[in-house]
Parts: C-alpha cells; sequence; structure tokens
C-alpha cells in the first residue's frame, strides 16, 4: 500500500515541499491529487530526512497545502512499449493521447535510460543519402549520428527535417525503420506540418509522434525528449530498426529546465541557465548511435532555435560540445530566397570522414568538399572585399571566387523541397561548379582525380579562355 | 561490529549521511544495498558528503552507507596496457562482456585480469637489498612496453625469494625480509589517485617531444615532461589534435581521458588504434595506450576521479623510466563536474559558479608532470610525463575560468580558432596568439640534434606570418595591387606558409605524421623561395609571374611526399632556380 500524504509545506514554482516523508527516493514517481480528484505527475528532486523536493510537470497551478494529497509511487518514470507504438500518439509524459493509442504493453523501460557503454557502440560510418546537396556533399550524415539543426525563429528548419525524414535512405539497402518525432513546446502548426507530410508518405504508420505543444505543461519537457529517446532505444535495440529520431525544438527544453533549477534557487551558470545544462543535455544527446552485434541504430537531429540567432548562446553552444556536429542555417541567405538557407562554413559533420569515399559514396568525395569548401570560403570573402572596392578592382582570379560563390549558392545549396538529388548528381553538380577555374587553384584535390573528373567538366569551358592560361 | 552509516539526504550525485564518524576524507564508502561506489568529500561532525560514481535515482534517506576504510585507489600493475576503463577504472570490456551493451548500476570487475598469466622475468637477485622503487623484475607486457615490476611503497629489506615463470598478478613473486617481518610482493600495487606517486628528483624539460604535427613541431613545440593546453570552441578540433597526439607523439606509453566527451569518439580510438602502426616499431598503436572513458553521460563524480585515475596511472609508467605522455579531454567537463558537486555541497561559488579551488585543482594536476629521476636506489633512471589539456570554453571565450586558471600553470598554448576551422584550415591553430615557452630549454636538443637553422627558420616564417596579417588590413581596404612587390612576395611567401605547411590533414595516410626532417624540409624549401623571390625582384623579374610560378604546385605537393622519398623535397628548390633562371633569361 502506497501513503498518502497531505503535508505539503510550500509551493514555488513547480516544486513542493513535503514534510513528514518516509521512504521517499531521488527520482521517484509521484503522483499529486488536488482537490477536484484531478491527477498530476512529479518526480523527486531531493530527499533530506523526513522531507522531498518533488517537480510536477503539469505545474503547481490549484494545488494548495491542505488538501491536495501526494503519492510516492515507489518506481522512477516509466515508459510502456510494445511493437505497437509504431502509428501511436503519446503525450509529453508518455501517455496515450487518445483512447486509439493504448497499446498492450510488452515491457516498460525506465525514460532516463542507462548510459551506453562506450566499448559496446559501433562507430557509425553507414551513409544515409537525403538528397539534399549541403548535406550530403558537404555535411553528410551517418546512421548513428547525431546531427542538430541550429536555426532561428522563422527560418524553414522543420521543411529541412522534413525533407530529411521524407528521402533518407541508405543506398542499395532496404530496411526496416521507424521514426520518433518529439514535439517540445511547438506550435499546433508546426506539429501539423510534420504529421500531415509523414501521413502524405505513409510514414505515419511507422512513426512515434511523442507531443508537447506549445500550450501543454512546461515542466513535462524535461520529461518528453527522454518518453520520445526511450521508444527509439526499445525500436532500435530490441525490434532492429533504424530510427530517426526529430526532436524540435530543444530550445523549449533548455527553458524547462532553467525554470526548474531557478525555482530551486541554484547558482546559475552562464546567461541563467544550470551550470549542468550541458551534462543533462548530453544524457539526452548521447542516446544516438550504434551497438555492436545490434542492427538497428538511433540517429537523432535535434532542432533548436537560437536565441537572436547567436551561436555563442548557451544553448547552442552547448549542443554543438555534445553532437557531431551541426547544421546551421542563414538568416541572410533565407533573405536572398536560397533555400534551404544551410550557412556551408560553420555547418558541419563530425562523422563524414568515416561515411564517404570509395565504396560508399565516391572516390573523390573527400576532395572535391574539401575544395567546395575552400572556394567558398575564398569566395565569399572575395565578395566582402568587392563591397568596399567595387568589382572591377578585384584580380582576375578573386572574379571567378566572386562568380563561383554567386554560383554555389544558386545551384548548389538551392534546391527543392521535393528535389532528391542522388550523391552522385550532388558530387557532379560540385565538380561542374569547380570546373570554372584553373586547374592549378584546385590544391585539395589529387591529381588522379582532377585527371579523371575535371576532364569531363571542363569541354563545356573550352571556349571560355581560362585567366592566367 | 562494522560501522554503518545513515543516508539523510540524496540531492544529484551528492549523498549526505550521518554515524560516519570512523572515515576519514576521501575514503571509499558502498551507498545502499546496491553497493554504489562513492567517496568522501566533506565532513561536518558526524555527517559526511559523499560524491557517488553512479546515478543515485531510487535511494532514499535511511538506506545504509558501508565505509570501505581506504582511499580510492587505482590497481596498477600488468594488463593496463590496452585496457579501457571508465572514471574509477572499472573495466569497460569486462563489463561489456558480463553485463551487456548498457552500465547498470553497482557493477565491479577486477580493473585487472586475475586469471591471466604473465612471464615473469626476475631482475635481482636472492640476498640483494631492496628499496621502495627498486626494479625486482619485468613482464614483457606487450611488444613495446617491458612492465618493470617495482617494489611497493612501504617495503624495503633483503629479497629472500623471487620467482621466475608464469603468475598471475595476484600471485607472490617475491618474499622480503623487512625490519617488520617477511613481506609478500606481487605484480599488483594499488595507489590512492589524489596523491601524486612519488620521486627522487624533478628537473627542467629539455628536450623537445615530436608530434609529427607541424604547426606544432615547428612553431610551438613541446617538451619532454611538459604541459600544454589546446582550448578553442567546439568543433575547432580539440579531439582531432588529441587523437593526433596519441597516435604520433614520440612518447612510449599513452594514456588518454576521455573526461565528459562523446561516447563515439572513445569508440573511434578503439576501433582505429589496434590498426593503427607506430611509426618506429611497427606495432599497433593500442599496445601502448590505456583509454579511460567517462563520456558526457556517464556519472559526474567518476568523470571528477578520471583525470585522477589517469594520470596515476601515468605517473606508474613514469616510475619504471618511461617517457609517458597524458591526454585529457575536456579538462573542461572535469572542472564542471566540480562545479556540479560543490553546488550541492552549498560551498561559496567564485567565478561563473565554480568553485574558489578550481584554480589550485588544476595547478596540482598539471605539476604531476615532469621529467624525474625515479625512486630507486639502485638505478638513475629517468622518467617523464607529458600533460596535453584540452579546454572547452563557452562560447570560444577565453576569458572563461577553466582557461585562464590553466593558462597560469601551462608552458604551451595552442589556441584553436573558429574562422580558421571553418574556411577548414585545420589544424586551427592559431599561428599569431598560440605559445610556447620551450623554445629555449631545447633551444640546444633542437640545434644538435635537428638542425642549426630550426630556429632562424621559425623566426623567418614568423616573420612573415605576423607581417601578413599586417598587410591584410591594407588589402581589404584598397587591393593588393596597392602593395609593393616585396609585400606581394610576402603574401605569397606567407599563402604557402599556411596552405603548404600550417595545413595538415589529420585524415590523409601521408599528411596525418611528418617527420621532423620532413617538416625542416618543407618549412626550408618554402623560405628559400622567399629569398629567391626576393632576389629576382630586385633583378626585375615581375611580380605577377612569381605569382603565377609553376613551382608553387611542386611546393603545395611536398606534403603529401611519402616518408621513404622525402629527399625529393630537396630537389624542388632546383626547380625554383631554374624557373627563375628561365623567368630572367625571357626578360633579357
Ligand atoms: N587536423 C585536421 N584535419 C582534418 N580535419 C580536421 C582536423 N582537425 C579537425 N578537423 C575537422 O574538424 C572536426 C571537429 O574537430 P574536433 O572533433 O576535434 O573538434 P573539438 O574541438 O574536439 O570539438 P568539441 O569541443 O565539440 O569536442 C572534425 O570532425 C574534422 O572534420
Ligand atoms: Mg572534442
Amino acid at each position: 500500500m502506497l501513503k498518502e500524504y497531505r503535508s505539503i509545506i510550500s509551493i514555488s514554482g513547480p516544486l513542493l515541499l513535503v514534510e513528514g516523508v518516509e521512504g521517499a527516493k531521488y527520482e521517484e514517481l509521484v503522483e499529486i491529487r488536488l482537490d477536484d480528484g484531478s491527477i498530476r505527475n512529479g518526480r523527486v528532486l531531493e530527499v533530506d530526512r523526513d522531507h522531498a523536493l518533488v517537480q510536477v510537470f503539469e505545474g503547481t497551478s490549484g494545488i494548495d497545502l491542505e488538501n491536495t494529497r501526494v503519492r510516492f509511487m515507489g518506481r522512477g518514470a516509466h515508459m510502456y512499449l510494445s511493437p505497437d507504438i509504431l502509428g501511436k500518439v503519446f503525450t509529453g509524459l508518455g501517455k496515450p493521447k487518445t483512447e486509439n493509442d493504448r497499446i498492450i504493453a510488452e515491457k516498460s523501460l525506465d525514460i532516463n535510460g542507462s548510459p551506453i557503454n562506450p566499448y559496446a557502440r559501433d562507430y557509425p560510418n553507414e551513409f544515409i543519402q537525403t538528397g539534399i546537396s549541403t548535406i550530403d556533399g558537404l555535411n553528410t550524415l551517418v546512421r548513428g549520428q547525431k546531427l542538430p539543426v541550429f536555426s532561428g525563429s522563422g527560418l524553414p528548419h522543420n521543411r529541412i527535417a522534413a525533407q530529411i525524414a521524407r528521402q533518407s535512405a541508405v543506398l542499395g539497402k532496404k530496411e526496416e525503420f521507424a521514426v520518433v518525432f518529439v514535439a517540445i513546446g511547438i506550435t499546433f502548426e508546426e506539429s501539423q506540418y510534420f504529421i500531415n507530410d509523414f501521413k502524405k508518405t505513409g510514414a505515419i504508420n511507422r512513426s512515434v509522434l511523442v507531443l508537447n505543444l506549445a500550450d501543454d505543461p512546461a515542466i513535462e519537457r524535461i520529461a518528453t525528449p527522454r518518453v520520445g529517446l526511450t521508444c527509439a532505444e526499445y525500436l532500435a535495440f530490441e525490434k532492429d530498426m533504424h530510427v530517426l529520431v526529430i526532436l524540435t525544438d530543444m530550445t523549449n527544453y533548455c527553458e524547462a529546465l532553467k525554470e526548474v533549477s531557478a525555482a530551486r534557487k541554484e547558482i546559475p551558470g552562464r546567461r541563467g541557465y544550470p551550470g549542468y545544462l550541458y551534462t543533462d543535455l548530453a544524457t539526452i544527446y548521447e542516446r544516438a548511435g550504434r551497438i555492436k552485434g545490434r542492427k538497428g541504430s538511433i540517429t537523432q537531429i535535434p532542432i533548436l532555435t537560437m536565441p537572436e540567432d547567436d551561436k555563442t548562446h548557451p544553448i547552442p553552444d552547448l549542443t554543438g560540445y555534445i553532437t557531431e556536429g551541426q547544421i546551421i542555417l542563414s538568416r541572410s541567405l533565407h533573405k536572398k530566397r536560397i533555400s534551404p538557407p544551410v550557412d556551408v562554413l560553420p555547418s558541419l559533420s563530425r562523422l563524414k570522414d568515416k561515411g564517404i569515399g570509395e565504396g560508399k559514396t565516391r572516390e573523390d568525395h573527400a576532395d572535391t568538399f574539401n575544395q567546395l569548401y575552400a572556394a567558398y570560403a575564398r569566395g565569399k570573402e572575395v565578395q566582402e572585399l568587392a563591397v568596399i572596392l567595387g568589382e572591377a578592382a578585384l584580380t582576375d582570379i578573386d572574379k571567378i571566387y566572386y562568380k563561383f560563390a554567386e554560383d554555389f549558392e544558386n545551384q548548389y545549396i538551392s534546391q527543392g523541397e521535393y528535389e532528391n538529388r542522388t550523391i552522385e548528381e550532388t558530387l557532379d553538380l560540385g565538380w561542374r561548379l569547380l570546373s570554372v577555374f584553373p586547374r592549378a587553384e584546385l590544391k585539395r584535390v589529387r591529381d588522379e582525380f582532377l585527371d579523371k573528373y575535371l576532364a569531363r567538366f571542363k569541354k563545356d569551358e573550352d571556349n571560355q579562355e581560362g585567366p592566367g592560361a | 561490529m562494522e560501522k554503518v552509516g545513515r543516508i539523510v539526504r540524496v540531492a544529484g550525485p551528492l549523498v549526505v549521511a550521518e554515524k560516519m564518524g570512523g572515515s576519514r576524507m576521501f575514503d571509499v564508502v558502498q551507498v545502499s544495498e546496491m553497493h554504489l561506489m562513492g567517496e568522501i568529500i566533506e565532513f561536518k561532525g558526524d555527517l559526511a558528503s559523499i560524491q557517488v560514481y553512479e546515478e543515485t535515482g531510487g535511494i532514499g534517506v535511511g538506506e545504509p552507507v558501508y565505509p570501505e576504510g581506504e582511499p580510492l585507489t587505482v590497481e596498477l600493475g600488468p594488463g593496463l596496457l590496452g585496457s579501457i576503463y571508465d572514471g574509477i577504472q572499472r573495466p569497460l570490456d569486462a563489463i561489456y562482456e558480463n553485463i551487456g551493451d548498457y552500465i547498470t548500476r553497482g557493477v565491479s570487475a577486477a580493473a585487472l585480469d586475475r586469471e591471466k598469466k604473465w612471464d615473469f622475468m626476475p631482475l635481482v637477485k636472492e640476498g640483494g637489498r631492496v628499496e621502495a622503487g627498486d626494479i625486482i623484475g619485468m613482464v614483457q607486457e606487450t611488444e613495446l612496453i617491458k612492465h618493470y615490476i617495482m617494489t611497493p611503497h612501504g617495503i624495503s629489506g633483503i629479497i629472500k625469494k623471487i620467482g621466475q615463470g608464469q603468475f598471475t598478478v595476484e600471485d607472490i613473486i617475491a618474499v622480503v625480509d623487512t625490519a617488520k617481518g617477511e613481506a609478500g610482493i606481487s605484480m599488483i600495487q594499488k595507489w590512492p589517485v589524489r596523491k601524486a606517486r612519488p620521486y627522487r628528483q624533478k628537473y627542467n624539460p629539455d628536450t623537445p617531444l615530436f608530434t609529427g604535427q607541424r604547426v606544432i613541431d615547428m612553431f610551438f613545440p613541446l617538451a619532454r615532461g611538459g604541459t600544454a593546453c589546446v582550448p578553442g570552441p567546439f568543433g575547432s578540433g580539440k579531439t582531432v589534435i588529441q587523437h593526433q597526439l596519441a597516435k604520433w607523439v614520440d612518447a612510449e606509453v599513452i594514456i588518454y581521458i576521455g573526461c565528459g566527451e562523446r561516447g563515439n569518439e572513445m569508440t573511434d580510438v578503439l576501433m582505429e588504434f589496434p590498426e593503427l602502426v607506430d611509426p618506429k616499431s611497427g606495432v599497433p598503436l593500442m599496445r601502448r595506450t590505456v583509454l579511460i572513458a567517462n563520456t558526457s553521460n556517464m556519472p559526474v563524480a567518476a568523470r571528477e576521479a578520471s583525470v585522477y585515475t589517469g594520470i596515476t596511472m601515468a605517473e606508474y609508467f613514469r616510475d619504471m623510466g618511461y617517457s609517458v605522455a597524458l591526454m585529457a579531454d575536456s579538462t573542461s567537463r572535469w572542472a564542471e563536474a566540480m562545479r556540479e558537486i560543490s553546488g550541492r555541497l552549498e560551498e561559496m561559488p567564485g567565478e561563473e559558479g565554480y568553485p574558489a579551488y578550481l584554480g589550485a585543482r588544476l595547478a596540482s594536476f598539471y605539476e604531476r608532470a615532469g621529467v624525474v629521476k625515479c625512486l630507486s636506489s639502485a638505478d638513475e633512471r629517468t622518467g617523464a610525463l607529458s600533460v596535453i589539456g584540452a579546454v572547452s570554453p563557452p562560447g570560444g571565450d577565453l576569458s572563461d575560468p577553466v582557461v585562464q586558471a590553466t593558462l597560469r600553470v601551462v608552458k604551451v598554448f595552442w589556441s584553436l580558432e573558429a574562422n580558421l576551422a571553418y574556411s577548414r584550415h585545420f589544424p586551427a591553430i592559431s599561428w599569431l596568439n598560440s605559445y610556447s615557452l620551450y623554445n629555449d630549454v631545447i633551444r640546444e636538443s633542437i640545434t644538435a640534434n635537428v638542425s642549426e637553422d630550426y630556429f632562424d627558420l621559425q623566426a623567418e616564417a614568423m616573420r612573415l606570418l605576423e607581417k601578413e596579417s599586417e598587410l591584410e588590413e591594407i588589402v581589404r581596404l584598397v587591393g593588393i595591387d596597392a602593395l609593393s612587390g616585396p609585400d606581394r612576395v610576402v603574401m605569397l611567401t606567407s599563402r604557402m606558409l599556411r596552405e603548404d605547411f600550417l595545413h595538415q590533414n589529420a585524415f590523409h595516410d601521408i599528411d596525418t605524421y611528418s617527420s621532423i626532417e620532413k617538416q625542416h624540409k618543407m618549412i626550408d624549401t618554402i623560405i628559400y623561395f622567399y629569398n629567391r623571390a626576393l632576389d629576382h625582384l630586385r633583378m626585375g623579374a615581375n611580380i605577377r609571374d612569381i605569382e603565377e610560378m609553376g613551382v608553387r604546385d611542386r611546393i603545395a605537393r611536398m606534403k603529401y611526399v611519402p616518408k621513404e622519398e622525402i629527399n625529393k623535397i630537396d630537389d624542388i628548390k632546383k626547380d625554383i632556380d631554374s624557373q627563375f633562371a628561365a623567368m630572367i633569361g625571357e626578360k633579357s
């Protein structure tokens, strides 16, 4: 029998302090019964002698000191699971959203998970073709990677995430896949955008939706990504599926964490976020990857909006310190109507090196992407220079770089929402753009590849005179 | 009767227990019936604050705490090399075999294999006298490393018996007659991690420690037994540099600590190192390496301990007379673990919430580096421990307290810059802001063993790069055409230095490692080009022609010259001469 307590002695923000408690455990699940019979959920943040500090997921409004009753459930928060979770919708706490979303559970797992033993991990190295050139060509995604999208308010991050979810494929393979879509405090429209897209492609039957929307309780968001990742781990490592997890918007998650920390009067770290934000985020982002001897994998695409487009804000900053690269969206490209507005220079996939090259994408991939980066970086510099000096002042070679940067943005970065480019198309496009340079400029490409590929695309340039030649 | 404490408070990784009177600061305890390992970090009366090395979810008030009566120690002995441990030396491979894919709580496994037999070779005779630190025998632990068995601390006397042949780490291999009676010695020793291992004498570093990384070896060199830090924003290349050092640094034993970083990065090392071979011996690099992996999602208290676990192992190999290099990626995560625990203890916070003792802890960690005359009464062996720490400041901001406290103690600063990383200039070590304070102390060794003109070339290259950054301002405002001929040669040469020398691709089979000989030839060639270009400019050559010279291409490809062919780099000078000659010829 679980004992009920009517001894809340203080309420502050999302927190309750309960006294006279016996045997409460840290991280234990709590049920709070209000006077009107409604039930809320909480978890124990701290126990101190006979006091328990409880964080209430649904917020504390309406809770009073006299009549509200608190029960300690004797276990942590769990998610109930079976293969039937595919196609179902859950709340941000992992409860079925409607009657139709009920399942007969085969097992339940603690939503906090356990750390994967680093020795048990298998290195992510399988190329995922997303059909988006700026990702496949320059920021290659591999199975088991965690690659966030750093966006800003009003930028089309959802479009990219949906396009990735729609088009992702591993070359030459037909395997069981699933999508876990985790909405953290986003609007109804935003979440509907994804759901409609999943419906259109039929992916909805292979998806688990965990939804905490903008008008759902804010503190619940602390549990939401963990619920989603528990589903993902179950599907990937017990049911052999390749799972793509979309977490959006992690900024809302961090705000919830900040709120709790402030209510606990903890010493804040930078800009009011708790000092343990890094570690806390890591316990979410590190729940991605591959495990030796298991068929499935978890690939994570967390999305976050950078407050004031500031990359050094603690949320993107600490995320970047944990994830394996980042896709950054640029407001200036967006204004130029380049879409998807991927800011190529600061974007990075750290696992690309293991996922590209002969037998995976193509032998020339590494060299060409290095060259494209370098050329675009120089092209951008030249463009800045031209703003000050005027285009006429540019040297001949700089004029080529200038033009290249423009073409690169219009042809390579920019692509249609439903345009699904193969990796060959992306790589060839890169060569075509590079072919305007004299060969000596292409220092980052090995001779053998220049011999083999450059000629193919150089042909149409024959009548044009290369400068310096 | 064994004393048992009782939990009165649980707050994240911190547990407070009462009735802990019999224990001492930093003693290890076991928390609850799950036997979670923890360490006492504060006493108030009989209330002990304990940092717990495992997750504390499900632990509550009233549960027992069992004192172990000794501080946190590591096991030292044959079997360390090639292992992967968590922050408190639990072997992750054994845990994987026994428990499975996830690290669950309360697991324990012996750090050193108890079953495995090692071939022990005695190196002292019965009847001889030994003191603490004296080598009594040896085990060929891997092809690369002879593991010397040293007389444990606290033991001295006459060797009464010593074995030879197959023994496990726990078997008695020798018996010593001491003042207090007979003492048996096995191959396993324990050492408390927070206490530096003793040595006879410390020396100033005086030899370079080459890493095969050009910007480091030629510009900001490390010394054997020295300290360095690599601060930089995320994605700037800290981990790649640390991995590069672990692969190619000219040390005999490597301790690599993944402290609060990514799981996949440890997997990367685990998968790659057995395949990569040491350039000198041809033996897989894993055979000289110990990995400590306490990743970001593993408990923070164990993360706090991981750097101590690692450096104690490093000192142990140093004490055998080896040159050991330790990498810690990232010390910021260690500092954050300290901050978190300190916050839970409600200590008075210093800057950015870090505890006031942050600086002291960092200093005493790096102070465990050095060149030492090892503890021994029988020989004069020296060992060295070099320490390289990555630092991850928020937003890459170098005013961060961890960066600042680190810079106060380390002698080499490799500053990674986001702008370089964005333009894919790797390693993104800034040539303008980085420094090495070892240039002077290693001067003699370098001029004697590498080349007479190493420092001249270094100074000249540096001068050119500094000049370039000044000129860049002008170019930005008025264009390159406004520069004089000689200044344009500076721009051209500096670009070569940056792109063809400093830029080094860690993932290219040849470029990943450059011997110091190759580095010297490369930079010498570029500076030679510079001087010839200035000469010919004076003789009337056209700057545009110089900028278009074909030999530039050969210079750009020097880095891809394989190590067997590095003499071919010398030929480039002939090309430079003949192309300049041709240029002047055309003119007249
Ligand atoms: N020497 C190099 N050669 C080629 N590529 C490099 C080199 N150094 C870094 N890179 C590239 O930069 C990426 C990021 O490097 P790395 O993971 O070392 O960054 P980091 O500073 O450790 O970041 P974090 O602080 O987030 O861990 C690598 O994945 C790689 O693509
Ligand atoms: Mg790193």
